[in-house]
């Protein structure tokens, strides 16, 4: 365990490295003069803003250095200023990051709470003869954008429950209950197409469980359904389901930037949205690099975490 | 109608069978035919758009804005008093563009530099493999906007960004299939007899990694339809007056209480055409996939 923690770490230091080039060079890829589009935001293109937008990204330097520059900075924990407003970006990008962590909380907290136990249920023997429905069902929910299901969520709760807050948001910290109240309809779009795929997932492993000779063996003592599925079956089938849930929770993180777009939601992915329309480049980049990081980060957690539960695992 | 679920329980007597043909195992996954219907449906919607559409799809009503469905226009009209049937209909010609278009130019670079890796294998291999690693670890999503806004929001740019973004996954698999095949003994053959290497990887390795490409380049074009969708919604995809679902939905949304069919109808054409590739995709890995004997899942 400890030499293989040890080589994940020591593999995530060129995985980084790369990382923060590839952010760094979002912004070098933009078509044109850099200067120009730069200025182009502040609309004031005198000698003496381009001098200044050159000596502040360091424009006149070779690529290499404007990157050696810009990582000091990044491993000192400073992403720059805004291009837009002038704030520290690293600072914008602190404040929006609570909410978009508790948004993906509460949708990865919706998505296994409906998508495991109903995957469980859907191999045992009553459950078998709607297969093509459990399919048709789980497909579509995977296949519906998840900005759709919010616009529909906003609509249906504007006409069915007018006192239920769908739009804003009410900071954890203020008034938990609101809180959580209110990020309850995104949370809904976000969860859904997951809850299906951890539901699919949860269905092959079983599946797959029940199929093995252990399982066979409780049968065969005249163990019940009940207790074969739940005491014998599930515990191993659920190993395999961590790990997707893993990816998916990664994913949720991608996912939150157009959900917090529908829902007015003042999160990290909204700041990257905005960023984008206001031509504000090292926002954006420095929210890449961060939101990159932190998916890196939480795999390698819950990589961390599946072999801690399951230590039968041998890692290449 | 038949249960996949069932074959789990009778793989021995699955395999005493002879197996039928690739077509006629196809032919009977459910899931394969009714995802095949809804592809082709769609492809000959796109196809045939101009004849099946009623109206011209940036065509304006004057004093037709924001009706809601009748015989004139059964999708009901937009904000600017636009056919929304023919609005999707034409929809579906730049969503299944930018999903194939993408999705085989992901192709035709991931799988000649996929095979071209596991060949010349040693550092290449190596550095190639932690480029991969690294491009991964973005959220595709995040990545995808971000290079997009950066080159310009417009349909090339869209389809060349989800190309990169996709190209590594046919990479690896091309590459995993070359570097499996290779010590087999009849490509070791081919080799020994002078077979050029164009031979060797057309004739001997490429038909190998075929079935599970086919699948991955189906299950990817669902999700490109919806990657495609969101960028637009989010304004970063096709630019209007041109149809596009994700867009329609954008802009309807600031009506959507008083006249719900500018969404729904782009949206519930989303949801179809993924489920259409996701039902095609599920179907083709059951039936090409020889180790899979678990149906459903």
């Amino acid at each position: 365990m400890r030499a293989y923690v040890a080589k994940r770490l020591a593999l995530l230091i060129p995985t980084l490295l790369g990382i923060s080039f590839i952010s760094f060079m979002i912004i070098h890829v933009i078509p044109g003069d850099l200067v120009t589009i730069l200025l182009g935001i502040t609309a004031s293109q005198n000698e003496q803003n381009r001098q200044a937008i050159i000596a502040a990204l360091h424009l006149d330097r070779p690529l290499i250095v404007q990157y050696l520059n810009w990582m000091s900075g990044v491993l000192r924990g400073d992403l720059g200023r805004s291009l837009v407003h002038g704030g520290s970006v690293i600072g914008e990008i602190v404040r929006a990051y609570p909410v978009t962590v508790q948004l993906t909380l509460m949708s990865m907290v919706i998505a296994t709470g409906m998508g495991v136990p109903l995957g469980v249920l859907s191999v045992m023997r009553a459950a078998r003869r709607i297969e093509p429905a459990v399919r048709v069902v789980s497909l579509l929910f995977i296949s519906a954008p998840a900005f759709f299901v919010g616009t529909v969520l906003i609509v249906l709760g504007a006409r069915y429950l007018p006192t239920l807050p769908t739009l804003g948001h009410v900071p954890f910290l203020e008034a938990p209950g609101q809180s959580l109240l209110h990020m309850l309809p995104a949370a809904l779009a976000l969860g859904a197409a997951i809850s299906a795929i951890l539901l699919r997932y949860t269905r092959a492993s079983m599946l797959e469980v029940l199929g093995a000779d252990y399982v066979r063996t409780a049968r065969a003592k005249g163990a019940s359904e009940r207790r074969v599925v739940s005491r014998h079956a599930l515990a191993n089938a659920l190993i395999p389901v961590i790990a997707a849930a893993g990816i998916q929770f990664v994913a949720l993180f991608g996912g939150s930037v157009i959900i917090e777009e529908v829902f007015a939601l003042p999160g990290i992915g909204r700041l990257v949205v905005n960023a984008i329309f206001q031509r504000d480049y090292t926002l954006i980049q420095g929210a890449v690099l961060f939101l990159t990081v932190n998916a890196v980060l939480i795999n390698l957690t819950v990589d961390l975490l599946y072999h801690l539960v399951d230590p039968r695992i041998v890692y290449a | 109608m038949r249960r996949a679920g069932d074959e789990e329980w009778q793989p021995e007597a699955q395999s005493s069978r002879r197996r039928p043909s690739p077509w006629r195992r196809l032919w009977r996954n459910w899931s394969a035919v009714v995802g095949a219907g809804i592809v082709a449906g769609l492809v000959a919607v796109a196809g045939l758009a101009p004849l099946l559409a009623p109206w011209g799809p940036t065509q304006l009503h004057a004093g037709f804005e924001i009706k809601p469905p009748t015989a004139a226009f059964p999708f009901g009209t937009d904000e600017l008093g636009r056919d929304i049937l023919s609005r999707v209909i034409f929809g579906a010609r730049i969503s299944l563009g930018a999903a194939l278009g993408s999705v085989l130019l992901a192709a035709a670079i991931g799988i000649p530099l996929g095979t071209a890796i596991g060949f010349l294998g040693g550092t290449i291999d190596l550095l190639a493999m932690r480029i991969f690693d690294i491009l991964f670890a973005f959220p595709a999503i995040l990545l995808a906007i971000a290079l997009v806004a950066a080159l310009g929001p417009s349909l090339p740019n869209l389809i060349l960004t989800i190309a990169l973004l996709t190209m590594p996954q046919f990479a690896i698999m091309a590459r995993g299939a070359t570097l499996a095949t290779t010590p087999l003994e009849y490509v070791q053959a081919a080799i020994a007899l002078g077979a050029s290497r164009r031979r060797i990887v057309f004739s001997h390795i490429l038909p190998n990694v075929m079935p599970p490409l086919i699948v991955a380049a189906t299950l990817n074009l669902s999700i490109v339809i919806l990657v495609e969708a969101g960028l637009s919604f989010l304004g970063l995809g096709t630019q209007p007056p041109t149809p596009s679902w994700g867009g329609m939905i954008s802009r309807g949304r600031q009506y959507m209480t008083i006249a719900p069919w500018l969404v729904v109808f782009p949206g519930l054409a989303i949801m179809v055409a993924v489920l259409g590739f996701n039902l095609l995709g599920d179907g083709l890995r059951e039936t090409l996939d020889p180790k899979l004997y678990r149906g459903g899942g």
